[in-house]
């Protein structure tokens, strides 16, 4: 139970994926404008991220290793991850149409988020069993939703600021996004 | 002269990373230092010169319905290829780069070209666009990596040059100085072209509208 714990802890905030990792900073910098969608993003990507790991694991165990295929692990998680997204988003217009409509327009953004992919070869990376698998992918996309929503809150208030002409748009946001990230190292010393 | 302007338009103007602020995930976590720019860079631009080929060659056969899996696949290919290059060969970039070479497949360089250009053009232009897209994004990542590595620790490319002028800044090298390096290169790229990149990234990306209906 304590190292679900910590490995929860470590993906969300001590090695954060979009401020430690740079992993997702693409949604990052394009979704964190409004609080509303960035809820909605998160959510979509905490869903996708769980289940990824999941069927990455399963797969990577006991078609790819006992085959002797391990080599084609990129061809397959990325066709899984767009394969898996595609079937969520089906599953969800059928099954809950107002969960759709919520998370709807944020799916098919995800099957290029770097996040997703990126759980599912440091789950491999780490040796992580098929439970922490699982663990580690949902807490990395709360970790994403984390540092989305609160950019999202700094970014409304940078609407009415004044910006010297030549930073504004990304050079700005990239270097708010800097001050957050030694904000999050603040957490390195949390298990040490 | 024509085709030579497929090679200079991805150096500036079109600059992949710093003018449409595509790839922007290994921009930022691997160039710590100018060395591992250059492997990426160099990476990247084998990953997209193969597939540009390869898709260029196959335009007419892919059936337009499929073509986003079918450009991912093919893209998947080459990065496994590289990957197995870099494992046997240069060991020590492969450890330094990690899981970032894997994800060179969703890097939206590498796809946004094959769906705006290598699908549309003949195999000659299409290998001229690939070699001047991932110079333009090679020279980003350098511009990136050599900022950091000698703000961060003084060095480039490993050898010391600022022995006694200033005490490196560590954060420079760290995550923070990443975000920090790219928002100062992109503002200063902006200054050069006095006028504003595109606001949204993800619509500087033609990947996931494109994808959006290609899946539809």
């Amino acid at each position: 139970m304590k190292e679900i714990l910590i490995l929860v802890l470590s993906a969300v905030l001590v090695e954060n994926f979009v401020l430690v990792k740079f992993l997702g900073i693409c949604p990052f910098l394009g979704v964190s404008k409004k609080l509303k969608d960035a809820l909605g993003m998160g959510a979509a990507v905490i869903f996708v991220m769980g289940l990824s790991s999941a069927l990455a694991w399963l797969l990577n165990k006991y078609v790819l290793v006992s085959l002797g295929l391990e080599y084609l692990q990129t061809m397959v998680f990325i066709l899984v991850i767009a394969v898996l997204v595609q079937f969520v988003e089906i599953v969800l217009k059928k099954l809950s149409p107002a969960l759709y409509k919520a998370l709807g327009i944020y799916l098919p953004l995800i099957s290029t988020n770097c996040a997703v992919m990126g759980a599912v070869l440091l789950n491999l990376e780490k040796n992580h069993n098929f439970v922490e698998s699982i663990v580690y992918g949902s807490s990395g996309g709360i970790g994403f939703t984390l540092a989305l929503v609160l950019y999202a809150g700094v970014r409304e208030k940078m609407e009415n600021t004044d910006i010297p002409e030549m930073f504004k748009g990304f050079p700005i946001t990239l270097i708010g996004a800097a001050l957050i990230s030694v904000a999050f190292f603040g957490f390195k010393g949390l298990f040490s | 002269m024509n085709s030579f302007k497929e090679f200079t338009k991805g150096l500036l103007k079109e600059n992949p990373t710093l003018m449409l602020v595509l790839g922007t995930c290994p921009t930022l976590a691997t160039a710590t230092s100018a060395s591992n720019a250059l492997g990426m860079g160099a990476a990247a631009t084998f990953v997209l010169l193969g597939s540009n080929i390869v898709i260029s060659l196959l335009r007419k056969i892919i059936p337009d319905k499929v073509r986003i899996p079918a450009f991912i696949t093919i893209i998947a290919g080459f990065v496994t290829i590289v990957q197995l290059l870099l494992k046997a060969y240069l060991p020590t970039l492969d450890r330094a780069l990690g899981i970032y070479i894997p994800l060179i497949v969703v890097n939206c360089i590498i796809i946004a070209r094959a769906e705006m250009f290598a699908s549309k053009n003949k195999l000659w232009p299409s290998i001229l666009d690939a070699l001047g897209m991932g110079a333009g994004f090679t020279i980003a990542l350098l511009a990136m990596g050599s900022l950091r590595e000698l703000l961060g620790n003084g060095t480039l490319f490993g050898h010391v040059i600022t022995a006694n002028l200033f005490n490196p800044a560590v954060i420079m090298i760290l995550p923070p100085g990443g975000f920090l390096a790219f928002g100062f290169i992109i503002g200063i790229a902006n200054k050069l072209k006095k006028t504003k990149t595109e606001k949204n990234p993800c619509s500087a990306c033609p990947l996931q509208c494109e994808k959006k209906e290609a899946i539809s």
